[in-house]
């Protein structure tokens, strides 16, 4: 990794906002992972919780590099393009009944338009420095596309009528 | 060295501090979990303390927020949340109250306290949770079902026009008035500290979709949108705007100027002696 320029106006915006992308990734998957383990879906739970950490890994890299202790209180909200982080998976993407291949087919579209989040920026008039820093997160964002990739071809495709529950929890009576 | 306890420095505590050891059972995908995620990122916002906030509920999905959270917490009877509220309130107005409640709650069995609490204008932060269904007893329609929504416990739809809470909301006196969309937690975490921060009755609509019984409701997504307009604090010009809001207009719609309540003297009697006069 090429050494980056020392945190000052755009440059730290920037790193800000790269850190909130993964924070926000991080909650939402614990999030998920939490919501999977209260329904017994341990196995999909797991994973999230790995997706979890794995991003966990990614916002704490930045806080190293840019040599901040750490976010005292949570960032402010960004006003993304979207209406969250372009890395955070919809609330509503999980379902009780999923399996592993979903969760990764969730953070394989959430890599993916971090990635076209950063190739963004970095095609932009932004700073030079800022353009840097966005290229190499694409590039970055690309390796963990392809991770996933090789990741869904180890794990079982779905078969049709994954989500049919022939006693349900909840159904209209 | 003698330090003042009132010197006492304590750092700001995050989202996670509001959050309670207590699992949430709503159903995976919930909109619910977002709002829960969105009030307490408004908590941390404001730099308030959990010992400084409580949370007062109903019964519903909705309504099991406060033991989510670290606050102070009353999962009341159905419908009367904000009665409690209300009274607590009135009785310890150091206190922020959030009340929350969903459609079924709020708007049916509670729809008389409803009006009420904007009338009196208490300085309250009302969150609906709306997702136009009663989810927790199986998808009966609630007040803000459509009237063609068919389903096995409505076949062909109720043929009832649908409540109006926003409109309710301001003809009786709401102090400030907002819609949220939990698909947007931080979006939805701003109007709920803005709203506790705007004195007198706030009310907050999240459209919360129930993924279980209205899974179309995933659509919202794509239905909401910021309102293409600023906050008016004129309720002419607000009527005639919630009048023809298409239901989807995230924001600010209203932001009166009316003072909230406040009970006029200091309380006139202890609690120990309005105990006795309650004894069997």
């Amino acid at each position: 990794m090429k050494p980056r320029p020392k945190p000052a106006g755009q440059y730290a915006d920037f790193m800000a906002r790269a850190y909130t992308l993964e924070l926000e990734a991080t909650e939402r998957y614990a999030q998920f992972a939490e919501q999977l383990e209260t329904h017994n879906n341990g196995e999909v739970a797991k994973l999230f919780r790995k997706l979890a950490d794995i991003e966990a890994l990614h916002a704490k890299r930045i806080l190293d590099e840019m040599q901040w202790p750490g976010m005292p209180v949570l960032p402010p909200a960004y006003a993304w393009e979207g209406l969250e982080a372009p890395e955070t998976a919809p609330f509503d993407s999980v379902h009780y009944l999923m399996q592993p291949w979903h969760a990764l087919e969730i953070a394989l579209r959430c890599e993916q338009d971090a990635q076209k989040y950063y190739q963004g920026i970095a095609a932009s008039r932004a700073p030079q420095p800022v353009r840097d820093a966005a290229r190499e997160m694409a590039s970055e964002e690309a390796e963990h596309v392809r991770l996933i990739r090789e990741w869904m071809k180890k794990v079982p495709r779905p078969k049709a009528g994954w989500d049919e529950d022939p006693d349900p929890p909840r159904t209209n009576e | 060295m003698n330090v003042p306890l009132t010197a006492v420095q304590t750092a700001p505590l995050q989202a996670r501090d509001f959050k309670s050891d207590y699992k949430p059972v709503w159903c995976p995908g919930c909109g619910d979990y977002s709002v829960l995620s969105a009030v307490t990122k408004a908590l941390a916002m404001l730099n308030l303390r959990p010992e400084n906030v409580a949370v007062v509920s109903g019964i519903g999905c909705s309504s099991r927020i406060p033991a989510y959270t670290t606050c102070y917490g009353f999962h009341g009877v159905h419908g009367r949340a904000l009665p409690a509220a209300t009274g607590l309130k009135a009785a310890r107005p150091d206190l922020t109250v959030l009340v929350a409640s969903g459609d079924g709650d709020g708007y049916s069995i509670g729809g008389n306290h409803f009006l009420h609490a904007c009338r009196r204008n208490v300085d309250l932060t009302y969150i609906v949770m709306d997702n136009h269904v009663y989810g927790m007893t199986k998808g009966q329609p609630s007040p803000t079902t459509e009237p063609d929504w068919c389903s096995k416990l409505a076949p062909g739809g109720t043929g009832v026009r649908e409540f109006h809470p926003l409109v309710i909301a301001l003809a009786s006196g709401a102090n400030f008035i907002a819609r949220a969309f939990s698909g947007d937690p931080n979006g939805c975490a701003n109007l709920i500290a803005e709203a506790v921060r705007h004195p007198g009755f706030s009310f907050i609509e999240v459209l919360s979709p129930c993924v279980t019984f209205r899974p179309e409701q995933r659509g919202w997504k794509d239905a909401a949108h910021p309102a293409p307009v600023a906050p008016t604090d004129d309720p002419g010009r607000a009527a005639r705007r919630l009048m023809t809001d298409d239901g989807f207009n995230i924001g600010v719609l209203y932001k009166g100027k009316r003072a909230a309540f406040s009970p006029g003297s200091a309380a006139s009697a202890r609690p120990q002696d309005l105990e006795k006069a309650f004894a069997l």
